[in-house]
């Protein structure tokens, strides 16, 4: 999958000028940055609920902008996608959650979708929680069981938004273990949007950092973290200011506080 | 936006609300050219319209049921306190049966139904929205507008006429207890003024006419509104009040152009 020349603005407001990245077949890349810079954008932007303003989205050899609806709706089966709200069907139950899918896009016989959904659930360790509801699920069970869903049609790529956000450790280890596993045992394609330093250095083949729309540093974790570059240091090791401002843009300080 | 104070102001918000209601209209008319494409869901996946069919038409059933029965019977004491003063009671049947199919069956059917099942489909749809239900089911190559959006507008658009044909049903029978038991009229002559003064074509006709008209400005309105609002808590109530209030007008404003037509002729 490769992005090239990508622009995209949002009311005007610049949020990708000239983004250039390529992602490897069958590993894990990271892509990472503060908030507001643009990562679940550059998701919406790969699935394709975006359009870009100028340069475009390959993925598999096919330019996402210019692919008709149905064009589109295919290259997606071929996609899964874990939001970072899960986007679980709250009306569904765990099993009918991952099942979705399988029953919109296949005409499967029923045993044939239970064990497919069993197998699945039973990936992300959740096999005994088929029938509870997403209201009845902790965070990290339900982004679980977005994570079957994800992969229920055998995706090539799968792009996960914010994993590892709100979870607590034990969560996090175990979400950071299927993305690997699942990564090199379905011999998929990951992408992993975050801000969580440790987390990404540990599974990511390769990091991308984005700042200011633009691509500010890249290379392997190692690398990064042995990096000089101030965007670089800032971020992984959080300093509050750098080359990323503490301060959002304002006027003068004192003739703020002395005007009326 | 600031838009300046005094005269000016005023006029220029007055113009810029103007454009934006205009410019809703239009977006809800494409929305509605975007649902098109899903109506074979009719055929493909039916037991998604039914279900839709029993959420907003079946549970609606008890609250029609019963207003039914009250209109039925207040019409009757009304009906019967005006009438009798021109010795014409046995023509209560009659009154009932016209006032019910014709304008209070459609109407009130439709209010009621915008009320319970309308809302509930505008917050459901704006919830799903607000929680990526929807952004989810596109990124799973699920097309939300056929899976969620369609099966929901038709559920809506077949059950008001039901329901209405339900609601007058129900009046009369309720009228009829009143007025025999009651009043003590003769049960007879209720049914036989009914039976030669409602005509089927004009009556009847209209009255299903205007419930069909209803159920498509409602449905339509309803999935919009949802599909539509913001997706924060804030949007979500926004969208449902206008819902409600959208419909309630545009039911009423309709009735009152329909009914013009149907009485002086096309």
């Amino acid at each position: 999958m490769s992005v090239r020349g990508l622009s995209f603005y949002r009311d005007r407001r610049m949020i990708f000028q000239g983004l250039d990245l390529a992602i490897e077949r069958g590993k894990v890349t990271a892509i990472m940055g503060g908030s507001g810079v643009g990562k679940t954008t550059l998701l919406n932007l790969i699935g394709g609920r975006l359009a870009p303003a100028a340069g475009g989205v390959a993925v598999d050899g096919q330019r996402v902008a210019a692919l008709s609806r149905q064009e589109l709706f295919a290259l997606r089966r071929r996609m899964g996608m874990l939001f970072q709200s899960s986007a679980l069907l709250t009306d569904l139950s765990v099993f009918e959650n991952v099942a979705f899918p399988l029953r919109e896009h296949t005409r499967l016989p029923e045993p044939l979708i239970r064990d497919l959904v069993l197998m699945k659930l039973e990936l992300v360790g959740l096999r005994g929680a088929r029938d509870l509801y997403p209201a009845e699920l902790s965070g990290g069970m339900a982004r679980r069981v977005g994570l079957a869903r994800a992969i229920s049609l055998d995706p090539m790529m799968v792009m996960y938004d914010e994993p590892f956000a709100g979870l607590d450790p034990i969560s996090m280890g175990v979400i950071t273990k299927l993305i690997r596993e699942l990564n090199d045992a379905l011999g998929m394609t990951s992408i992993v949007v975050t801000h969580d330093v440790a987390e990404a250095c540990h599974i990511a083949d390769y990091i991308y950092l984005l700042g200011e729309g633009r691509v500010v540093a890249e290379g392997t974790s190692a690398a990064m973290q042995a990096s000089a570059a101030p965007e670089v240091r800032q971020f992984m090791g959080g300093l509050p200011d750098g080359p990323v401002a503490f301060h959002y843009p304002a006027g003068d300080y004192l003739a703020d506080l002395l005007g009326s | 936006m600031d838009q300046g104070r005094g005269i000016v102001g005023h006029v220029r918000r007055l113009g810029r609300q103007t454009l934006d209601g205009v410019a809703r209209l239009g977006r809800a008319m494409l929305f509605l050219l975007r649902l098109t494409p899903g109506l074979p869901v009719l055929f493909t996946r039916f037991s998604l319209v039914i279900q839709q069919i029993y959420v907003s038409g079946v549970l609606t059933l008890i609250i029609v049921l019963v207003s039914g029965a009250f209109v039925g019977m207040i019409l009757a004491l009304q009906g019967y306190n005006t009438l009798v003063r021109y010795d014409a009671q046995s023509s209560l049947g009659l009154l009932v049966a016209l006032s019910l199919v014709r304008e209070l069956g459609p109407v009130l059917t439709a209010l009621l139904f915008a009320g319970r099942a309308g809302s509930a489909m505008t917050a459901e749809i704006g919830l799903m929205k607000a929680t990526e239900q929807l952004a989810g089911m596109e990124m799973m190559a699920v097309d939300p507008l056929k899976r969620v959006v369609m099966p929901r507008f038709l559920a809506g658009w077949v059950s008001v006429p039901l329901l209405a044909a339900i609601f007058s049903a129900v009046g009369i029978l309720a009228a009829y207890v009143v007025a025999v038991s009651d009043l003590g009229l003769d049960g007879g002559v209720f049914w036989s003024q009914m039976q030669s003064g409602v005509s089927v074509t004009n009556d009847i006709m209209g009255g299903v006419v205007k419930s069909v008209v209803f159920g498509l400005v409602i449905s339509w309105i309803a999935v919009f509104e949802g599909y539509d609002a913001r997706p924060t808590s804030e949007g979500v109530s926004l969208a449902t009040t206008r819902t409600v209030v959208s419909s309630s007008l545009a039911v009423l404003g309709l009735d009152f152009i329909m009914t013009a037509f149907m009485l002086r002729g096309l």
